[in-house]
C-alpha cells in the first residue's frame, strides 16, 4: 500500500499520529509538504505592485530559501513524530494540485479537517476541499481535534406541511 | 494635435511603466516624453518650469522619506519588529494577524506605503514561516493595509503628498481630518480579512523547539528619529518650517548615524523613480492644458457635500484601478482642488483604497501581466479579487462618510 500523508503547518501532528495508528506496518508512506508560491510571489515582488519603483532587494536570504528551510524542517519534524520510516516530498506550487498530483499512483492520502470548528461544508477549507474532491485514490479524513460525539447529529428536519 | 501629441506620449509613458522593456526604461520614457514636449511646443517651458517647481518639493519629500525608511531597515527596525510580532503572538495566529496590523498600519502611516510594501512584507513572510503558521492571512494583511492603511498622513503615500501640497492644509490637520476614515478602513479590513481566513487563523502555530524566540533589541536611535520626526511634521506649521525640510532632517540624522556607503544611500532614494514622476507629472501637465483637465472637470462632481464626495471618490478608485494610482492623481488633482481640501481627501479615499481591487494595482498591469505570463500559476489571482471586492467598495463608502462627518466637525 502507498499512502501519502499531507503535511501542512495547521494539522501535520494529527495527520502523522492517525496514519501511524491506522496504515499497515508495511505501507509505503510518503510525507507530503507544499509551499504556496502564490504567497511567496505576493511577498517578494514588490515592484511589480508599484509603478514607477524599482525598489533594490532587501538584504537577507531569499524568501524562497526561507520557506524551503521551513519547510524541511518540518518534514523532519514529522518524520521524527512519525517513528516509521518514511519517504519525504517537499513541493511548490498551488497547494491544491500539487497534493493531487502527488497522489498519482498511490493508494491513499491522508489529509485533515482545516476548516471552521461548526460541523458542515466549512469544516474543510478550500484547499482541503479540492484534494478532497479529486483525489486519485482513497482518502483518509482525519480530525485534528477529538471526532464529535454522537449526540452532535442535529435533529432531522421536520416534515413539510403541504 | 497638441492634445493628441500629449495623449499619446502620456500612453507611451505609462506603457513603459506598465510592461517595463528593458531597451526603454520608464524613467527614461517619462523624461525624454517631457523634454519631447517641451521642443515641439504643446507645453511651454515656462509651464514646465511651473509644473517642475509644484512637484519638486514633493519628489524631495518622497526621497527623504525613502531614505529615512532605509535607514530604518539598516538599523534594524523590520528585524525587531518581526520579532515582536514573533513574540506578541505567543503562538495564536489570530493575535499575530492582530500584531500584522497594527505594525503594517502604523508603518504605513508614517513610513509610507512603500516601506510596507518592499520591507514589512517580507519580513512579515519570514515571521509567520518561522512560528510555522499559514503566512497567507499576514500577507494579504500586509498587502491590503499598504493601500487601505495609507490614509492617515501625508507621508503616508506619495498619492497624499501631492494632494497635501496642492491642498494647502497643514500637516496636523490633514491627519486630523484623515484620523477616521483611516481607522475606518483598518476595521473594515480587519472584519473582512480576519473572517475571510478564519479557518487559517483557529489553530495555535507550533513553532520547531530550536533557537529561542529572544526579545529583540529595540533600535532607539532610530525609532526616536522616526519620533522626532512626526512631532516635527505635527507642529510645522506653528513653528513655520515646511515638513519637507522636517522629513530632510530625520534623513540625515540616520544618514550621519549609520555612515552607509553614499551609494546605498542614492539607490535607497530611488533616483529613476523621482525622474519618472517629475517626467510624469510634466506630461499630465501637458495633457492636462490640452483638454484633459476639461474632459475630466465634466466627469467629476463638484462641491463638497456628501454625495459629491462619495461620487469623486468613485471616479477617482476607477480611474486609479484603470490606470495605476499615481497618473490618476496626477490626472484628477488640479480638478478635485478647485472644489477645496474636503474633495482632494475623497480623491485620496478613492486612489488610496481603489488599488486593494486589482492583484498588481491597475488593470493596465494586469492585462499585461496576463499577457505576458499567459500561465501564470504563481498568483492565485482570484482570491486577492475575491477579498477586494469585499474590502474596497464598503471602505470606499465607509471612510467617504467618515470623511464627510470629520469635515464637519473639524
Amino acid at each position: 500500500m502507498r499512502a501519502v500523508v499531507w503535511i501542512s503547518e495547521d494539522t501535520w501532528e494529527a495527520c502523522v499520529d492517525e496514519a501511524r495508528q491506522l496504515l499497515p506496518e508495511d505501507a509505503d508512506v510518503t510525507l507530503l509538504h507544499v509551499a504556496p508560491t502564490d504567497v511567496e510571489e505576493l511577498a517578494s515582488h514588490p515592484g511589480a505592485r508599484l509603478l514607477g519603483r524599482h525598489p533594490p532587494p532587501p538584504p537577507g536570504p531569499p524568501l524562497r530559501a526561507i520557506a524551503d528551510e521551513e519547510a524541511q524542517a518540518l518534514l523532519e519534524s514529522a518524520q521524527s513524530r512519525f517513528a516509521r520510516p518514511a519517504h519525504t516530498v517537499a513541493r511548490r506550487g498551488r497547494v491544491e494540485r500539487e497534493v493531487v498530483q502527488a497522489c498519482a499512483g498511490a493508494d491513499l492520502l491522508v489529509l485533515a479537517r482545516d476548516g471552521e470548528l461548526r460541523l458542515g461544508p466549512k469544516s474543510l477549507g478550500p484547499r482541503t476541499r479540492f484534494a478532497l474532491d479529486h483525489a486519485p485514490c482513497q482518502v483518509l479524513l482525519v480530525w485534528p481535534e477529538a471526532p464529535p460525539r454522537i449526540e452532535t447529529i442535529p435533529p432531522p428536519p421536520r416534515p413539510k406541511r403541504h | 494635435m497638441s492634445e493628441a501629441a500629449a495623449l499619446v506620449v502620456l500612453t507611451a509613458c505609462l506603457v513603459a511603466a506598465v510592461a517595463r522593456p528593458r531597451w526603454a526604461p520608464d524613467w527614461a520614457v517619462a523624461a525624454g516624453g517631457a523634454v519631447l514636449l517641451v521642443v515641439v511646443g504643446v507645453i511651454s517651458v515656462k509651464g514646465a518650469r511651473e509644473a517642475l517647481g509644484q512637484l519638486g518639493p514633493t519628489v524631495g519629500f518622497l526621497a527623504a522619506l525613502l531614505i529615512l525608511a532605509d535607514g530604518c531597515r539598516r538599523a534594524g527596525m523590520f528585524d525587531a519588529l518581526g520579532a515582536w510580532m514573533a513574540l506578541g503572538s505567543r503562538g495564536q495566529p489570530r493575535r499575530l494577524l492582530a500584531m500584522v496590523f497594527i505594525v503594517a498600519a502604523a508603518t504605513t502611516a508614517v513610513l509610507s506605503l512603500d516601506a510596507t510594501v518592499v520591507l514589512l512584507t517580507p519580513i512579515v513572510f519570514a515571521t509567520a514561516a518561522r512560528l510555522r503558521t499559514n503566512a497567507r492571512p499576514h500577507v494579504y494583511a500586509c498587502t491590503h493595509l499598504a493601500n487601505s492603511g495609507s490614509l492617515l498622513l501625508p507621508v503616508s503615500n506619495l498619492t497624499n503628498l501631492l494632494a497635501f501640497h496642492a491642498s494647502g492644509l497643514s500637516f496636523a490637520r490633514f491627519g486630523g481630518l484623515m484620523v477616521l476614515p483611516w481607522l475606518v478602513a483598518l476595521a473594515i479590513e480587519w472584519l473582512v480579512l480576519s473572517r475571510a481566513f478564519s479557518s487559517d487563523l483557529r489553530r495555535p502555530a507550533t513553532p520547531r523547539s530550536g533557537p529561542t524566540l529572544e526579545a529583540p533589541a529595540v533600535p532607539r536611535f532610530a525609532l526616536g528619529v522616526v519620533g522626532l520626526t512626526l512631532v516635527g511634521f505635527a507642529l510645522s506649521s506653528l513653528i513655520g518650517i515646511a515638513p519637507v525640510w522636517i522629513a530632510a532632517a530625520g534623513a540625515l540624522a540616520m544618514v550621519v548615524r549609520e555612515r552607509p556607503d553614499p551609494r546605498d544611500v542614492v539607490r535607497a532614494a530611488e533616483p529613476t523613480f523621482l525622474v519618472f514622476v517629475l517626467g510624469l507629472g510634466i506630461i499630465v501637465r501637458a495633457a492636462s492644458d490640452h483638454g484633459l483637465s476639461t474632459a475630466v472637470d465634466a466627469l467629476l462632481p463638484h462641491g463638497t457635500a456628501l454625495p459629491a464626495l462619495l461620487l469623486v471618490a468613485v471616479i477617482s478608485a476607477a480611474v486609479a484601478n484603470l490606470l495605476n494610482n499615481l497618473p490618476a492623481t496626477l490626472v484628477i488633482l488640479p480638478v478635485a482642488a478647485a472644489s477645496g481640501p474636503g474633495a482632494v481627501l475623497a480623491m485620496l479615499v478613492g486612489v488610496n483604497v481603489g488599488p486593494n481591487l486589482t492583484y498588481v494595482g491597475s488593470l493596465a498591469t494586469l492585462l499585461w501581466r496576463r499577457i505576458v505570463h499567459a500561465h501564470d500559476h504563481e498568483t492565485d489571482m482570484g482570491e486577492f479579487t475575491r477579498l477586494g471586492l469585499l474590502t474596497v467598495p464598503a471602505a470606499l463608502v465607509a471612510c467617504t462618510v467618515a470623511l464627510w462627518l470629520a469635515l464637519q466637525v473639524i
